[in-house]
């Protein structure tokens, strides 16, 4: 029990270091709202590596701690949508079976982003954001591909890890 | 053995995205032509009429004071018979919202659209 909780400070403290290193250095491709999403690397470890409760708390933890040190409480708004949706699909798809960690990650990096389309759709109250969703859609899967295929290698190297 | 890094299923849900991202710009782009705007054109406050921004045509106002060229779902003013010619030197418009204004010649062309009027600059 000790060990767990000292296991989930490190992974907060690891999600929240990832996010600041993004912070410093944007993942600039000239669209807007496009972001690597580091700190999905340590939540797709914990979908595998924790219990499903945890993962959530790991995610939520991550996001509220992240928007009140690196920007604004409105941004924490998206980003607890997004990293919603996204855990709860990677979580489903993990359950279904079938899907490996990179595939896994992928839907998690596409949801991450409908998710924060939808908020914004309700805050704007307007639909005329939608034009955005290919390219969303687009970048999610790349992002999601790139921290999948990094989750997997990890995963693979942390046999020895069980919480 | 090592597990596969991607499986059947990824596959097919990488194609599914893909897919659906493509339906969704094919269907933005069909939308995008029939939801552009109108120019509405008024001389002296009175209506004269209102074109489709879609349809490529040269336009008389007002007996010939000023001619109106829609092009590309952008409205310009080409010809003016006033002396200061700021709305033929004024740039295309098809934003909602926007509009050429001539007003020695009292013409009014505004645009309707559901195309937002573009941004100078956003802030966060």
């Amino acid at each position: 029990m000790r060990a767990r909780v000292a296991y989930f400070g490190v992974f907060t403290a690891l999600a929240l270091i990832f996010s600041y290193v993004e912070s410093l250095i944007p993942f600039q491709i000239g669209i807007p709202g496009v972001k690597l999403g580091l700190a999905n690397l340590i939540i797709v470890i914990a979908l595998y590596k924790m219990s499903l409760r945890e993962a959530y708390l790991l995610s939520v933890t991550r996001v509220v701690l992240s928007g009140f040190l690196f920007s604004n409480l409105f941004s924490i708004l998206y980003s607890l949508a997004g990293a919603l949706a996204s855990l709860t699909v990677m979580a489903v798809l993990k359950r279904t079976g079938g899907f490996s960690v990179t595939g896994v990650s992928i839907a998690g990096g596409v949801m991450h982003n409908v998710g924060q389309l939808i908020v914004a759709m309700f805050v704007v109250q307007t639909f005329s954001v939608s034009y955005y969703i290919p390219v969303l859609l687009a970048a999610g899967l790349v992002t999601g591909l790139v921290i999948g295929v990094a989750a997997d290698s990890m995963l693979r190297r942390l046999t020895g890890l069980e919480l | 053995m090592m597990e596969k890094r991607l499986k059947k299923k990824d596959i097919i849900l990488i194609i599914l995205i893909l897919l659906v991202a493509a339906g969704a710009w094919i269907l933005h782009e069909v939308l995008k032509d029939a939801g552009s705007g109108i120019a509405v054109i008024r001389v002296d406050g009175a209506f004269e009429g209102t074109y489709s921004l879609n349809e490529d045509e040269e336009i008389s106002i007002n007996d010939g004071t000023n001619i109106l060229r829609i092009r590309n779902g952008k409205a310009k003013m080409i010809e003016a018979d006033c002396p200061d010619q700021l709305c033929v030197n004024q740039k295309a418009v098809s934003g909602n919202g926007e509009s050429i204004i001539c007003l020695p010649n009292r013409v009014i062309v505004e645009i309707q659209s559901r195309q937002e009027s573009g941004y100078d600059a956003v802030t966060n």
